[in-house]
């Protein structure tokens, strides 16, 4: 299935932290050499803005960075024009916003998430309220975050029309019937968008089966650098819909009593010099993605997951909050211990994860904890790493938290 | 030095010392007592949430309070501070704010006045944990320093 060892050696991070175990994917991914060699050659060999120049350099940086798009296209099964590129998976979102406050939505329209959004798929929403009278309403889900379809169905009212909710949510990895809810969404005459950030890097995501309208989500989960965003709009949505940013690049034609024509979509999106490096970075990390198969990710990292929930359970002094999914990050407590101080103590013993609330605020009320601690995973990462982590796991205390400190 | 000071050497003493204002943080209540300024401190960092109430009339801090979601070091730090700065006139207050903070930034600084706090002597060797150990007394900073605008 996945050769993890070998892949491992593509990773400069974990050659030169050799300790580290590095469970914080969620947050940021790891880049492989050839991902760092796309960016580093973008400045020691062929350096030049994108759509602007008449000689090689230039024409070359203009084939990859348009590239970049047919890569994009080939992981998700759509048109390379159907590609945006932004500056992260929240730049996306709030181009969704954006969009559909200017021509798509009017006062009074209903939009439908769900409370176990990130921020990034909450507050552009928010704003929507506070300026356009957009209501938000909220789809039921249980302790684990998981959408029941059929109470989901008695939510669609004639207002509702569009429904925003992440494909995999970033706390507790539930993944959402997201094809289902699509379906719903279209038959009631609704729009959906994805927030993909925590699905896109683990598992085949075909926008054409699934048949959203729109997908954000970030390259730097994925192998990626940072600073890139991605939005997958339906072409006939994209090319009617307006654009945050307004200025150079995204322009046809402009005059100087203030009318101006726009570039068509995909270009009309990406207003001035584009971060080039990063998304020629971010193709590299999507090539090599789909060179170790995106199914073959997501079977190891279930593997590897459900490893680690059995040895995870057997400890006494952990609280599992998502045992029943079966996939995704592992979300959980020290009794007793809060979890930034048992984050600094896995800290101590060289692990990596993240602790707190997760940027999804609202989550709280429904899993009745306000913070927790999120371990998750990448193909990178072993069975090895499973066994070092459940015994430094055995070892958080009150005691030995406060102990890092002396 | 002191009895005090020399129990505050050892590490297991001040160990305990956190443990215990965590588990049984003091002056842990709010008060719905309208001469009481308030501070609420949540944006500094994405966890700690918590609120700190003072008294402070004719130049004394006469009483301290507080609550919320927190970590040890921001719970035990606080409530540490609450002990240590009620009854002081904001001119002690402020003096010992200032030796706490140059202990917390890794600084020369005077233990006697601090008592209780060396015990967060140790936070500024991990840098995400400073906004925690000082969450509590830039709120009373921010109050004191409040109280004085308005006496000006």
């Amino acid at each position: 299935m996945i050769d993890v060892q070998t892949i491992r050696q593509d990773f400069p991070m974990l050659k030169n932290n050799p300790d580290l175990i590095y469970f914080d994917n969620g947050a940021t991914t790891l880049k492989p050499q050839c991902v760092i060699d796309a960016v580093t050659s973008f400045y020691t060999h062929h350096t030049s803005n994108v759509h602007r120049g008449d000689y090689a350099i230039a024409a070359q940086n203009d084939a990859l960075y348009d590239g970049a798009r047919e890569s994009f296209a080939k992981l998700l099964n759509c048109g390379a024009k159907e590609i945006v590129f932004t500056h992260n998976a929240s730049a996306s979102m709030n181009q969704v916003a954006y969009g559909l406050a200017h021509g798509f939505l009017k006062k009074g329209d209903v939009i439908l998430t769900t409370e176990a959004e990130h921020a990034s798929d909450l507050l552009p929403w928010y704003r929507l309220k506070e300026e356009y009278g957009i209501e938000i309403r909220y789809l039921p889900m249980d302790a684990q975050a998981n959408l029941d379809l059929e109470a989901a169905k008695q939510c669609f009212t004639p207002e509702v029309k569009a429904v925003a909710a992440a494909m995999v949510t970033n706390v507790l990895g539930s993944i959402l019937p997201i094809r289902e809810l699509t379906a719903l969404a279209h038959e009631n005459g609704a729009l959906m968008i994805v927030d993909g950030a925590q699905a896109v890097p683990h598992m085949k995501v075909d926008v054409q089966e699934i048949g959203m309208d729109f997908l954000v989500f970030s390259a730097h989960k994925m192998c990626g650098p940072d600073g890139v965003g991605i939005l997958y709009g339906k072409y006939d949505l994209l090319e009617r819909m307006e654009p945050v940013f307004m200025g150079g690049d995204m322009n046809a034609r402009f005059q100087k009593a203030g009318t101006y024509e726009l570039k068509h979509a995909p270009g009309k999106f990406e207003a001035g010099t584009p971060n080039i490096e990063g998304v020629i970075g971010a193709a590299a990390g999507c090539e090599y993605l789909m060179k170790i198969g995106l199914d073959n990710i997501h079977a190891y990292e279930k593997q590897l997951r459900a490893y680690f929930l059995e040895q995870m359970s057997k400890l006494d002094n952990i609280v599992i909050y998502n045992p029943d999914n079966e996939y995704g990050p592992i979300t959980f407590n020290a009794e007793g211990v809060f979890s930034q101080d048992a984050a600094g103590y896995l800290a101590s013993r060289n692990i990596a994860v993240r602790s707190g609330n997760h940027c999804a605020k609202v989550l709280h009320e429904i899993l009745g904890t306000d913070s927790t601690i999120r371990a998750s995973f990448y193909f990178y990462n072993t069975i090895e790493e499973v066994d070092r982590f459940v015994s430094a796991a055995a070892d958080i205390t009150l005691e030995n938290a406060i102990g890092i400190f002396f | 030095m002191s009895e005090l000071e020399t129990m505050l050497e050892d590490p297991q003493v001040l160990r305990e010392l956190i443990m215990d204002h965590y588990k049984y943080p003091h002056n842990h209540s709010l008060t719905e007592d309208m001469k009481y300024r308030k501070v609420h401190m949540s944006s500094d960092s994405c966890i700690d949430d918590i609120t700190v109430q003072s008294d402070i009339e004719n130049g004394v801090i006469k009483d301290i309070r507080f609550d919320g979601v927190a970590c040890t070091i921001s719970t035990a730090s606080t409530s540490i501070m609450s002990d240590l700065l009620k009854g002081k006139t904001i001119e002690e207050a402020k003096a010992i704010v200032d030796q706490y903070m140059n202990m917390i930034d890794g600084k020369e600084y005077d233990p006697s006045v601090l008592e209780e706090a060396v015990a967060m002597k140790n936070v500024y060797k991990q840098a995400n944990r400073i906004k925690c150990a000082t969450i509590g007394w830039k709120a009373i900073r921010q109050m004191i320093e409040e109280s004085e605008a308005e006496h000006e």
